[in-house]
């Protein structure tokens, strides 16, 4: 029997899942036209009356939800993650990370998943993590010295390191070239020379100068400290790094590009836009409770990532983020920095409108919930 | 070397982007009886509507896949800066 008809009726009264939710129990019971109808008249009132009240607290139920798990969460926070012996912010800090939107986050990383066709033996991934990882060219010297009479470094480069990572010599010795300027390089049999072209050259410069050249990039991606393959619980590898370069990483071929995710926030904003960064938000919030093993509703946690995303670009719960961007001026006092807030607010001559809830409880009002939020609006006449 | 544009639509995060006419924001404003201003916002130079060509004041209709209840429709207005 087909309900299409009657769930053409109901479609726009009932959500998406409901609606399928019925289609598979009706077809399963095979409900008579009747009896389907009686159920979805049901259906829809009882959802009606599942619906939040206008004028109910959600802000407040919200903070409650986190506030309680959130002072069970704090006992047990600092430990390692145990995935592939990286160490990865977990807990609490890692909420706060979060909710208040830091820009930079303690510990980065990023899940690189590879295509479907991508084979995972050991040499190809070895080739495709080596070219996501970032390599210093310390990692591939066999000797640096500073010549204290000629006043230049000296270098020379491990080769059998060099054909590991798929680089020659070639290739280092032009990054070095081209990552500094200012320096005379030279390559005579093997052994590479950096001169500083300045004109009064001391020891101390050239000293720095080898510390920088140590660290200079010669492969893989800025940022990237460490790759390491991970085997997910249904079979598929992928990798974890720390440290997130989300442009760079998926311009690599063998990356897939559709899956590959990071958890600094800010980034997933700037490339994929606002719509991903709220639904990062929720992934990374629900990561942490289901790994705290807590059990907070998850239209809190949309909730929460709505509020911070409403503006088009993430905003913390701080005072600098959504608390700091209310237009009351006693509302933003009461939160923190109150000094601040009234001061500047004096200085311009804000007006309050009071029309939200902390401002009236300051001034022993009611406050516009619940009950208390429908108001009589009467037009006078002029007379 | 000449990299293709990355397709962002394709990324598991990013929800589908439309652009409403200006019928189908008339009716919204009207259905929740509200302003262009209380709507939330997106960002102009959002990487996920580049493609649709949004001028402020126009409306993003986003198709979000929600746990609890399915397919919803959740809109935001374009903004300057």
């Amino acid at each position: 029997m087909s309900y299409d008809d009657l769930i053409k009726e109901y479609e726009s009264k009932l959500p998406g899942r409901l609606i399928e939710d019925f289609r598979k129990q009706a077809e399963e019971f095979n409900l008579s036209k009747q009896d389907a109808k009686k159920v979805l008249q049901a259906l829809e009132k009882k959802y009606i009356e599942s619906k939040i009240n206008p004028g109910e607290a959600i802000g407040i139920i919200t903070a409650e939800s986190f506030g309680e798990p959130g002072t069970q969460m704090t006992l047990r926070t600092f430990h390692l993650a145990g995935v592939a012996e990286a160490n990865i912010t977990l807990g609490l800090p890692r909420l706060i990370e979060i909710f208040d939107a830091r820009k930079d986050i303690s510990t980065p990383t990023m899940e690189i998943y590879l295509k479907k066709d991508v084979k995972t033996d050991e040499k190809t991934l070895d080739k495709i993590i080596s070219k996501i990882k970032e390599i210093k060219l310390e990692e591939v010297l066999k000797e640096i010295s500073i010549n204290i009479i000629k006043l230049h470094i000296e270098l020379s480069l491990n080769k059998s390191r060099l054909s590991d990572l798929d680089l020659t010599e070639e290739q280092v010795f032009k990054t070095i070239k081209s990552s500094f300027k200012n320096c005379e390089v030279m390559n005579n049999d093997g052994v590479i020379t950096l001169k500083p072209k300045a004109k009064e050259v001391t020891l101390s410069v050239v000293y720095s100068l080898k510390e920088k050249v140590k660290s200079t990039p010669v492969k893989g991606i800025q940022g990237i400290t460490q790759v390491l393959p991970v085997k997910r619980k249904d079979g598929e590898l992928l990798l974890m790094s720390s440290g997130s370069n989300l442009s760079k990483v998926l311009e690599i071929e063998e990356v897939d590009a559709t899956r590959t995710m990071t958890n600094d926030l800010f980034e997933i904003a700037k490339i994929f836009g606002i719509e991903a960064a709220r639904q990062a938000i929720i992934n990374e919030a629900s990561k942490v409770i289901q790994d705290q093993a807590l059990d907070i509703d998850e239209r809190h946690i949309m909730f929460i990532s709505d509020a911070m995303t409403t503006t088009g670009v993430i905003k913390g719960i701080t005072r600098s983020g959504i608390s700091g961007e209310k237009e009351s001026v006693l509302a933003r006092a009461s939160f923190e920095t109150p000094v601040v807030h009234l001061v500047n607010a004096s200085l311009v001559g804000e007006v309050d409108y009071l029309n939200s809830v902390i401002e009236n409880v300051l001034l022993n009002q009611p406050v516009p919930l619940g009950t208390g939020l429908p108001d009589l609006i009467t037009h006078m006449r002029e007379k | 070397m000449a990299k293709e544009k990355l397709d962002i639509s394709k990324h598991i995060l990013v929800p589908k982007h439309t652009k409403l006419s200006d019928e189908e924001v008339k009716s919204l404003l009207e259905e929740y009886n509200i302003s262009l201003k209380q709507l939330p916002k997106i960002l102009k130079n959002d990487p996920a509507i580049s493609d649709l060509g949004a001028k402020p004041g126009d409306v993003i209709k986003i198709e979000r896949h929600s746990p609890t209840v399915g397919k919803t429709y959740y809109y935001r207005v374009v903004s300057n800066a």
